[in-house]
């Protein structure tokens, strides 16, 4: 194709979006609906997504030190559960420091434990977190093995549930996403299909004066790629006022730890471009698509 | 130059259009199909465009054998072949010098020879004044002239007219038919399908007769031959 043949077509599909008047409106309208569903979908998704990486990131496992091991026993249990193929870091506690994290979490409270820092009733302990939070009860099971292990805590039931809740949680918030984005093409191809309909003779006529498929696709191609691009213009400007408001309202008020939304840069971002990125995909799908039935004449 | 032989198209549905025909149209000659409605005029038209392909027999178009032209070389086939049509089928949405650069689009020519070439079938056709009017505001003679125009402008050999004046009446009938005698003295040959006891009575040409699918008459200078 020439240089000039591409302009051409470019020209074509942009004057389209004008000729077309109220269809023009009429599809990009509906782009617009689906993709400001899409996208509250997909922030809140995400989000929660996200809450639920930061909870399983805290999930740490705590191994007690038995009081009777020494130095290189102590040095010896830290390698081997090192060698662990799903251990991701280990770092040592002092009973001293286990100690003053003590005091620490009682506040006011603590400073009546400050008299045991003479006679320190606590054991060291190695604190051991996992690459993938979810193998966190498979790591206690091996180091319980271990020598030198008095006790090991992880939370071992709140855990699990909580891993499960957020396995269904991602599968339900995948599925609905995955349905709401086809809800989108179907609806949004079915609008275009409308428009496209109403210039089946068109097409044919185009046919007739010797123009290939490729030739009148093209034109279509754009025009399809503009409603989506001009569809999602309303959504990403929605979404990012919206995530701003929310950021600078909501955020402030709840405090609860791991309650904590996705920052704007990059996240609004990124997400924006997802949603310009998924209008041009449907606009093309659903205006080529279309096309393809009136071009056997 | 158009070569058919032993050509048979049946439809879908069981309807049986052409019977065996075989005819030879020389190139620059002009010449009439008349015949009832429904005897296979226009079947035979569009086998000549590639609307419809034969159930057997051969066609051969300006040296090309139909019989074996892939999907893909149709439109090349087009853009030797122009046609025009009863209801114009001109894009509505386009305007009288937009409707005809698409042709000439088509075959991606430069803008220069694209401007230059509209602008002289729009000379030829009378309505050089009107370049810029959308298909709706103009007569139905000034829309059949339109898509002449446009039918001609990138020089095919063969122009197909398919009842070219069935919408006209009797005045602008007569100008649409000095345009393509226009267009036959300078070497294109002309194939049209009409109704037209009177065009075909006054303008003595070459007249194909064809009656349920097949050629009962074939005369130089003939007659239309039918009551109208």
């Amino acid at each position: 194709m020439k240089v000039r043949t591409m302009k051409r077509h470019l020209r074509e599909g942009v004057k389209n979006i004008f000729r077309n008047g109220w269809m023009t409106i009429a599809s990009v309208g509906a782009v617009t609906v689906t993709l400001i569903l899409v996208a509250a979908f997909l922030a809140l998704m995400l989000n929660l997504n996200h809450m639920a990486d930061k909870v399983e990131e805290d999930v740490v496992i705590k191994v007690f030190i038995d009081v009777t091991a020494d130095d290189a026993q102590i040095k010896t249990l830290g390698d081997q559960i090192d060698e662990i193929d799903q251990v991701d870091a280990v770092s040592f506690s002092s009973k001293d420091d286990e100690l003053k994290a003590l005091i620490d979490s009682m506040g006011e409270e603590g400073k009546t434990w400050k008299m045991f820092q003479q006679d320190n009733p606590l054991n060291h302990a190695y604190i051991v977190k996992a690459k993938n939070p979810t193998d966190t009860k498979l790591i206690a099971e091996q180091i319980q093995q271990m020598k030198s292990v008095e006790n090991i805590t992880y939370g071992e039931d709140v855990v699990q549930r909580l891993f499960e809740f957020n396995n269904y949680a991602r599968l339900i918030g995948l599925a609905l996403i995955v349905g709401l984005v086809f809800t989108a093409i179907f609806l949004i191809s079915n609008t275009i299909k409308l428009t496209i309909m109403a210039r089946s003779k068109e097409i044919g006529i185009m046919k007739l004066v010797g123009a290939t498929n490729g030739f009148i696709r093209w034109p279509f191609f754009i025009e399809g790629m503009l409603l989506g691009v001009l569809g999602s213009v309303i959504p990403i400007t929605a979404l990012l006022t919206g995530y701003h408001y929310i950021l600078s309202n909501l955020a402030s008020k709840i405090t609860i730890r791991f309650v904590e939304l996705l920052p704007f840069n990059p996240f609004a971002w990124q997400l924006s471009l997802l949603i310009l990125l998924i209008g041009a995909l449907i606009g093309i799908w659903g205006s080529v698509m279309s096309v393809r039935k009136f071009l056997k004449v | 130059m158009i070569l058919m032989n032993d050509v048979y198209k049946t439809y879908a549905n069981g309807v049986t259009a052409l019977n065996g025909i075989s005819i030879n149209i020389d190139q620059g000659e002009f010449a009439y199909i008349v015949g009832p409605s429904g005897a296979g005029k226009s079947t035979f038209i569009k086998l000549m465009y590639r609307e419809v392909k034969p159930t057997s027999g051969s066609i051969i178009i300006n040296d090309t054998d139909m019989s074996d032209l892939s999907e893909r070389k149709v439109p090349q086939l087009r853009r030797n072949i122009g046609v025009v049509f009863q209801d114009f089928k001109l894009l509505p949405k386009l305007s009288v010098y937009e409707n005809i650069a698409f042709a000439l689009e088509v075959i991606e020519e430069t803008p220069r020879n694209i401007r230059k070439r509209v602008m002289e079938v729009l000379d030829l056709v009378g309505l050089k004044n009107k370049a810029r009017f959308l298909p709706d505001e103009l007569s139905g003679g000034e829309q059949q002239r339109v898509s002449i125009a446009r039918a001609i402008v990138n020089h095919p050999k063969i122009v197909i007219a398919d009842e070219p004046t069935g919408n006209l009446d009797p005045e602008t009938s007569r100008e649409i038919m000095r345009v393509f005698d226009e267009i036959n003295s300078r070497g294109t040959t002309i194939i049209m399908a009409t109704h037209s006891k009177e065009i075909v009575n006054t303008i003595k040409k070459r007249v194909i007769a064809i009656e349920n699918g097949l050629i009962v008459r074939d005369e130089d200078r003939g007659e239309y031959g039918y009551e109208s």
